[in-house]
């Protein structure tokens, strides 16, 4: 072992370097009993690190209900989540955060964020089949948040488009808490076909270790140890951490790592995404039981004089490690060679638990694997901040009515850069590729179907991170009954969850606060749905400028519908129908609704309140939905969320090209009734003689309907206060998102 | 007699390849395999497709890697053979850089990806692309590029329009062809021509999208129909 280093040795810029404390060096050098190795040291910087060990998080994932017959694969033990879900096929499914690079590079950031995510999901053996995307900016007004949402969709455009995996999803929203810390969260969604699912471990020692795809350069060192583990404020110095995307490099590697999943020589495949090497070779034996012996020297390099510190924690971009069979090297490697990517053996798996990592004859590193992976665990403080508790004891109800007439506010609210229409993004991103988009983004949900069989999937991200900010445990529930609500909305049953947090620095009470109560309400939403959180990701540190972002765990849900036929959109389908809002006696809100609202924060800039949710209520609501769906008798359902009633309704008609009507008269506090986002509410639209059936049916769920309008003419007209026509509330809706992001 | 066999070339790159297999051969019923882009025979095969994607990840120019592709030279003998070869979207852009188009295909003229679909007039029904539609009648089917932008000298455009060359055209709803219509600037709103023989048509649009109701429309399957057809007139004595 060369270059041994004393305790009293190790200065704090090699420990800053790495992002490990000092207690965590001391705990390092006591378990191995010696001083690390630089390389060793590289080793335990990356697989210690947040992003990899989650070292602030793990202790609250445990608490995620994992249960369902559907699960194929526990939770966190492979590289995405795998449910069943019949006629012999399964999905596979995960999130994943690209934050911190994007921050930096936007462009490159986010689109070697989807090549990423879709390495994790093809490592299981699945077809990538769809991407989606959620992302958060602050204020359009700054330019430097336009610079990164610009940069950010045209990264995501030019990686997902030239892979050929449509991009049918997602959302995007303006906070000032995002400003200069965008988040930028990538989901996949695989397609596993004939039980061939793939495990990223090997099969017995002896087994070769091959890395296969781009060559290893000096890209994205320590991505996971720097970027994304520790609050970092002087984000230009970090641009050499990020890494740059070879898309096409990534569509010939899906094609022949797809290929390569059915021979029989191919144990298991791990994907190479944060800390490179380190982490997917050391978790690839770990899950495997093994240990490992690794020839550093084999790896092909596109610089010379890399270091074996550099070529372990290298995050260049498109590789794939595999775990061959000894003896199958020439027909895997034949394969790789017909798309052109490079192939080698780079060292094998051993029995018993060591890794020994050599360049040529010196040896590099060398460790018991159970210390490398035992990242430490920190117990979070949970009490809840004095400032909280003050603004969610402000009282909507305070507000002033605006002096604007309600016709302009709805204008506003349409235009406004997070209810307007998203399709200025989405039509930059190939959403048909491969033939199954039934439901286009700009629906609830995406549905797709599953070609050869009857059914369907429907897909969804949400996430509102005012309200997780006003409460954490109450909006993280949203979250979770959003996404579901949108696939419900489809008429899919939802069947999985993937989760993305997003938070700020986890050292902070704050934010241990946050993380706590998010996790806790992530829980008891998914319990209440019945349904598994099967994958999920946690990017932390994510302070700019001084202040944290607001909290926001990402959900994204996965709903399965037997029979593609019986899909519902969220147009209104043509003259005649009633409209009928599900979940609400009245179809007006009351004030309470303007907690955490669209409306308080366009036209009061205030952000206040108590969001509220009733768990076991939702989930009949999104039963009788699906029920509605089923029967046929919901000709549109549209989920009830950012703008309140009068947005969604309006939303509904646009999109269906249909006036409406509502009819009730409006109560004093006409803003609220509009604009209030009281959750668990579906917008549904109806033939009239179905109002009978809808009653008796909503009844068996004890769910109360209203009633609220007809859908016909060429304006909308919601009682007495508005009358638009429809045209200027579309040309609102349709330009908003350009005209907020346009230099 | 046989059904008629399509050959659907794949380079690294490629993405339609696999829905214009489902379009021709599951929707259609046709036969239809693919064709690596070192596997040189042709032999068997009735009509050939580049389909869509990034063949070498479109670097350097969309098309410009793939032209040199050892296929290609297998493509144009059978074209030249008076067969039919359809190229759609990075096809359109292949057959173009490899001359057996006339003019080149630039980036949109908003500098944006395009993915949505467009209603193109069908400007000339005698073809073996577009016999099954109706003169003036509009088709819908999906675009997807970033690179669709078609442009030629003025000399090569009027030859193509005075010749019956220009097959499709952006258009709106009604059929008329206004610039409004055009998703991409491309001179004289054309999305799709032929070359002089006739036996090789380039269009940006995707036909093999639009071949299901529940996706949204079935108006791409004219094209391959009129593909069929033609291929089976050939046949005959």
């Amino acid at each position: 072992m060369s270059d041994k280093q004393s305790a009293i040795g190790v200065s704090q810029e090699t420990l800053d370097e790495v992002a490990l404390s000092r207690a965590e060096y001391e705990a390092i050098s006591e378990r191995l009993g010696r001083d690390p190795s630089p390389l060793e040291l590289g080793l335990f910087g990356s697989l210690w690190s947040e992003h990899c060990g989650y070292k602030h998080t793990k202790r609250l994932l445990r608490t995620l209900p994992v249960q369902s017959p559907r699960l194929l694969v526990t939770p966190g033990a492979e590289n995405a989540g795998v449910i069943d879900i019949g006629d012999g096929l399964a999905i596979a499914m995960k999130i994943e955060s690209h934050n911190h690079p994007s921050a930096v590079e936007p462009f490159q950031g986010a689109a070697t964020g989807v090549g990423g995510i879709v390495r994790d999901i093809f490592a299981m053996g699945a077809r990538p089949i769809a991407l989606l995307n959620s992302l958060r900016f602050g204020s359009p007004e700054d330019p430097l948040n336009r610079f990164l949402f610009h940069g950010v969709v045209a990264g995501i455009s030019s990686y997902g488009n030239c892979i050929g995996v449509p991009d049918v999803g997602g959302e995007i929203a303006f906070d000032d808490s995002y400003s200069g810390n965008p988040l930028v969260n990538a989901m996949c969604v695989g397609l596993i076909e004939n039980g061939r699912m793939l495990s990223a471990s090997a099969r017995e020692p002896g087994d070769l270790l091959a890395l296969v795809g781009a060559d290893t350069g000096r890209d994205g060192i320590h991505g996971a140890s720097g970027l994304a583990s520790r609050a970092f404020e002087e984000e230009a110095e970090m641009r050499s951490a990020v890494q740059v995307g070879n898309p096409f490099l990534e569509k010939s590697l899906i094609e022949a790592c797809l290929e390569a999943a059915k021979l029989d020589g191919v144990m298991g495949m791990q994907d190479l995404g944060a800390a490179g090497l380190a982490s997917a070779a050391i978790e690839m034996a770990h899950r495997s039981g093994m240990g490992l012996r690794l020839d550093l020297s084999r790896v092909t390099r596109r610089e010379e004089g890399m270091t074996p510190y550099e070529v372990m924690l290298s995050e260049s971009q498109e590789r794939m490690l595999l775990a061959l069979r000894p003896g199958a090297e020439g027909e895997v490697f034949a394969l790789f060679r017909k798309w052109d990517l490079g192939a080698q053996v780079i060292g094998e798996f051993t029995r018993g638990g060591n890794v020994l990592i050599s360049d040529g004859p010196e040896l590099s590193a060398e460790s018991p694997i159970d210390v490398l992976v035992d990242a430490p665990e920190y117990v979070l403080s949970s009490s809840k901040p004095d400032w909280l508790t003050k603004m969610q004891d402000e009282d909507p109800a305070r507000l002033p009515l605006p002096s604007e007439a309600p016709a302009g506010v709805l204008l506003r609210l349409l235009s406004s850069p997070n209810i307007s229409s998203r399709r200025a993004v989405f039509r930059q991103y190939d959403h048909q590729v491969q033939n199954n988009t039934v439901i286009p983004p700009g629906g609830d949900a995406a549905l797709l179907r599953l070609k050869g069989t009857k059914k369907a999937i429907a897909v969804s991200v949400d996430c509102n991170g005012r309200l997780c900010y006003l409460d954490p445990y109450a909006g993280s529930m949203i979250a979770v009954a959003e996404a579901c609500r949108n696939v419900s909305c489809t008429g899919a049953e939802p069947i999985a969850l993937t989760d993305g947090l997003n938070f700020g620095n986890p050292e902070t009470s704050d934010v241990q606060y946050q993380l706590t109560e998010s996790v806790r309400g992530i829980r008891d939403a998914a319990l209440a749905f019945g349904v598994p959180v099967v994958s999920g990701n946690a990017s932390m540190y994510n302070d700019s400028r001084g202040h944290s972002i607001h909290p926001t765990p990402i959900i994204g849900a996965l709903g399965l519908l037997e029979d593609v036929n019986a899909h519902v959109t969220s147009g209104f389908k043509g003259d005649g129908d009633l409209i009928a809002v599900l979940g609400a006696e009245c179809a007006w809100d009351h004030p309470g609704g303007l907690a955490g609202s669209e409306f308080a924060a366009v036209l009061h800039s205030w952000t206040g309140g108590r969001p509220f949710i009733d768990l076991a209520f939702e989930v009949r609501v999104q039963m009788l939905c699906r029920r509605l769906a089923l029967e046929g008798i919901a000709r549109s359902a549209h989920d009830c969320s950012n703008g309140g009633l009068a947005v969604a309704v309006a939303e509904s008609a646009i999109i269906g090209g249909c006036g409406a009507a509502l009819v009730e008269p409006l109560p004093e506090r006409w803003d609220a009734a509009m604009f209030g986002e009281t959750q668990s509410r579906v917008v549904i639209s109806i033939r009239p003689d179905r109002l009978g059936d809808l009653l008796e049916i909503a009844r068996e769920y004890g769910i109360p309907v209203s009633a609220a309008g007809t859908v016909g003419g060429d304006r909308l007209r919601f009682a007495e206060a508005i009358d638009v026509s429809l045209e200027e509330a579309g040309r609102a809706w349709s330009a908003g998102l350009a005209a907020a992001t346009s230099d | 007699m046989t059904q008629p066999n399509f050959g659907i070339v794949v380079f690294p790159g490629t993405w339609s390849d696999r829905d214009c297999r489902y379009a021709i051969s599951t929707v259609l019923g046709y036969r239809a395999s693919f064709v690596w882009h070192e596997d040189l025979n042709l032999d068997g095969y009735d009509a050939l497709a580049l389909p869509g994607g990034f063949s070498y990840g479109d670097y350097l120019r969309a098309g410009a890697i793939a032209r040199f592709s050892p296929i290609m030279e297998r493509v144009t003998e059978f074209a030249a053979a008076g067969r039919p070869v359809i190229g759609i979207c990075n096809g359109f852009q292949i057959l173009c850089e490899a001359g057996l188009l006339p003019g080149a295909l630039i980036r949109n003229s908003h500098l944006e990806f395009r993915c949505e679909w467009v209603d193109l007039r069908v400007e000339n029904i005698d073809t073996p692309f577009s016999h099954r539609a109706r003169v003036g009648r509009t088709l819908r089917m999906p675009i997807s590029h970033g690179e669709g932008n078609y442009q030629a000298d003025r000399d090569t455009v009027e030859a193509l329009e005075r010749s019956g060359r220009v097959v499709f055209r952006y258009a709106d709803r009604e059929g008329r062809s206004v610039s409004s219509a055009n998703p991409n600037g491309s001179v004289n709103n054309i999305a799709g021509i032929i070359n002089e023989e006739g036996n090789v048509l380039g269009m940006m649009p995707h036909p093999e999208r639009a071949c299901e109701t529940l996706l949204g429309g079935v108006d791409g399957n004219a094209v391959f129909q009129s593909i069929a057809d033609s291929v089976m007139k050939f046949r005959l004595p």
